[in-house]
């Protein structure tokens, strides 16, 4: 700590400063502003493409969706639910096996039919269909679906996230391209509309929903 | 200690030659004095304690990360299509490969915890308090960070756990209000789990959140050394901002000796025994994962968090639906708040445990809290076991002297999956109870009720079990009572029975025929 004990200072002398009129000083001060305050403009004008740039995957609702083809419609025999996978149309050269997406097509009858995301409606984990007991269960946290997708058990608070279908040519098609959460559905653009989907009823999620009521 | 070498003859020696060389450098670079000012600055004499060893630790730690991760670097591919595959040619291919990612992996538990003790440990001594608010404000943003290093890194291992583990944490985005929608699309890069998601994960694992964890490290460092370190809390030596910093200034040149090597050896101790704990548990245990390969289209998986992660998993089964959107976004809030704003709330006053019952208190409960919710994840009761149904059979002693009907009702228990859910003799899911003495619980009417309509966690089976086979398994559970113990019955059944001569068949079951099954 003391003083001696350190290399010699190659700059030796003090430091010391011309004492200027303070006219000067002042305008010296006033241009240092001018500095400061070309730098904030221009960091502004930077930042703004900047920005832009980050929130380039932000789109507006349902801007990512399209129609997408599960191949035809016969691949799905009625009365039962399989696993289909498809190739997210919004991908990237270097997705690799990412840009593919699983849902699960349930047909009812051979007419109508039910397509729901495989991700669970409470954190995303994938749901398993067991044909058995007519359940999807999640791996998870032991979230449960019935087979038209409304709740069961568990910590999901609604049903399974479900696709806009329609058939084009004995195709199954469906609306997606974006991974489906609370905030994003599955199917954004207003349902509905599209005739082929008129008689598909929406997952209600009332928790006091009759989920022991026999089928007739 | 170099003198004033410059004016004498040129010493011809090696050691001449360095200390010349050293001061050329010196002169230029003028660092001596700060280094040696930070180094052998006075400290109290009870900061050389084992307790105090946390923090260089921790620094020690990330200087591990930094370069194992540089190491990493030179093979790891960021690329949705790659990342997988170039994590298998490091563990397979290249020499040590495997060992390097296991350094790093396990460096990176070690530093959590690390961090997470020292942080017990300063709350412990009260060593947030006057004048130390801001390094404990910052030491709190570097635990952050270091958590968030701890996640962008499993997200880099591109597997599937980190694929469905990046689903988990954007379901938790949506649940934001208003903004949960471009939030999510933010964080993925786009509408779905894909490439772009690992790139700015990459981004921020490897730019973003280190740089910024190294400023604040070097800023938290040059705070310890300007304000000194933390005395040994006494009890009834209240800190007092008035008379604190001149208390201190005493007890270190009565009671002080200089950092270096008075306290120091303890750390560079400490830190080399953690790294060798590292290397040991690299080169026993071995890298982490990865694990099957992210493709999105493989759903027999049981993804799970890494360590520090498993509470959240934990907490996040247990919440009822309603609580669930509330705490995720207001507890996080509130506990960063709450730490961030100790020291501006209790920054005087006593830093003693002896006299700080309430602070001893909230350090066991979340200590507590912590690992049983940790413990709990790593068996996960309140998932359903998936293969339970094909894998574990109803035990064998379950099944003699039953009935035909009976017999049918235990195939049923295991072909409609109810053992994912439920044990028998010890075996298949506990997200329900079990079922080893279910008849001594329930009476008969009030097992068909609970199997048709379901209730609690159960799903309802009316749908997809024919009244037939409710009354199949219903018989079946009607068995499993223990021998000495009776099954439940209703006691107005009971009264029935008794004024009634024959035996009247089961109610629901032949009531109805029936219904066409949709599979
Ligand atoms: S993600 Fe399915 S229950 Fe939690």
């Amino acid at each position: 700590m003391t003083e001696n004990n350190h290399t010699p200072d190659l700059v030796e002398a003090e430091h010391h400063t011309v004492q200027d009129d303070p006219k000067v000083v002042t305008r010296r001060w006033i241009l240092m502003g001018i500095g400061a305050l070309l730098n904030g403009v221009v960091g502004i004008a930077v930042a703004v493409p900047v920005v832009r740039y980050i929130l380039g995957p932000i789109r507006k609702k349902g801007a990512y969706n399209s129609w997408i083809s599960l191949g035809s419609a016969t691949q799905f025999p009625a009365g039962e639910t399989r696993l289909a996978t498809y190739e997210n149309p919004f991908n990237r050269p270097w997705d690799g096996e990412t840009a593919k997406v699983a849902c699960w097509v349930r047909n009812i009858d051979g007419q109508k039919f039910q397509v729901f995301a495989v991700n669970c409606a409470h954190l995303g984990c994938p749901v398993r269909w067991f044909p058995q007991s007519s359940l999807f269960m999640c791996p998870c946290h032991g979230g449960a679906y019935y087979q038209d997708g409304s709740r069961a058990s568990g910590p999901p608070e609604r049903g399974l996230f479900e696709y806009d279908y329609k058939l084009v040519r004995g195709e199954l098609h469906i609306d997606a391209g974006q991974m489906p959460t609370l905030a994003n559905p599955a199917s954004p653009n207003s349902p509905g509309e599209q005739s082929a989907n008129g008689g598909l009823t929406v997952i209600t999620n009332a928790p006091g929903g009759c989920g022991s009521c026999q089928k007739s | 200690m170099p003198e004033e070498l410059n004016d004498k003859p040129a010493d011809k020696s090696l050691k001449g030659k360095a200390l010349e060389a050293y001061n050329w450098v010196e002169q230029r670079v003028q660092l001596q004095a700060p280094f040696e000012e930070a180094m052998l600055h006075p400290v109290p004499k009870s900061t050389a304690s084992w307790w105090y060893v946390f923090g260089s630790a921790a620094a020690t730690l990330l200087m591990l990360q930094i370069v194992t991760g540089i190491l990493l670097a030179l093979v790891y591919v960021p690329s949705g299509a790659e990342a997988w595959k170039s994590l298998q040619i490091l563990n397979h291919d290249l020499p040590l490969g495997w060992f390097l990612r296991a350094m790093h992996g396990w460096g990176s538990n070690f530093m959590v915890a690390v961090v997470l003790i020292h942080m017990a440990q300063v709350f412990m001594f009260g060593a947030y308090k006057f004048p130390r608010e801001l390094t404990w404000v910052v030491g709190v943003i570097m635990l952050l960070m270091t958590l968030g290093m701890a996640f962008t890194g499993q997200v880099l291992r591109f597997d599937q756990d980190s694929y469905w583990g990046l689903g988990i944490g954007a379901s938790i985005t949506s649940r934001i209000p208003i903004i949960g929608a471009p939030a999510v699309q933010l964080m993925l890069g786009g509408p779905i789990i894909a490439g772009a998601t690992l790139t700015r994960f990459f981004a921020l694992h490897v730019f973003v959140i280190p740089g910024l964890l190294l400023a604040l490290t070097g800023l938290h460092i040059w705070m310890v050394v300007k304000l000194g370190i933390n005395e040994w809390p006494m009890p009834g030596r209240r800190v007092n901002k008035k008379t604190y910093i001149r208390e201190y200034h005493e007890l270190t040149h009565k009671d002080g000796l200089p950092f270096m090597p008075g306290a120091l050896w303890k750390d560079a101790v400490f830190s080399a025994a953690i790294l060798l704990a590292v290397a040991v548990c690299a080169a026993i245990f071995g890298p982490y994962g990865p694990t099957g390969q992210p493709d999105p289209t493989i759903i027999q998986t049981v993804p799970k968090p890494d360590f520090f992660f498993l509470w959240l998993y934990a907490v996040l089964s247990y919440l009822p639906p309603a609580l669930e959107t509330p705490f995720l976004l207001t507890v996080p809030a509130v506990g960063i708040a709450i730490l961030l704003a100790l020291p501006f709330w209790a920054g005087e006053g006593e830093k003693s445990w002896h006299r700080r019952p309430v602070a001893v208190m909230v350090l066991a409960l979340v200590a507590v809290s912590w690992g049983t919710f940790t413990h709990l994840a790593t068996f996960t009761p309140w998932s359903p076991v998936m293969n339970a149904w094909s894998g574990a059979n109803v035990p064998e002693k379950m099944t003699h002297n039953l009935s035909p009907v009976e017999r049918q009702g235990a195939v049923i228990l295991q072909s409609k999956q109810c053992r994912n859910c439920h044990a028998l003799g010890g075996e298949g899911g506990q997200r329900g109870p079990a079922l080893d003495d279910v008849a001594t619980r329930l009476t008969e009417d009030q097992l068909i009720r609970q199997v048709v309509q379901g209730g609690g966690n159960m799903p309802a089976y009316g749908k997809s079990l024919t009244p037939s086979e409710v009354t199949a398994l219903v018989k079946f559970l009607d068995t499993m009572h223990p021998a000495n113990q009776p099954a439940a019955t209703d006691a107005s059944r009971a009264a029935v029975a008794a004024n009634t001569p024959a035996a009247v068949p089961a109610p629901a079951a032949q009531a109805e025929p029936a219904p066409a099954k949709a599979q």
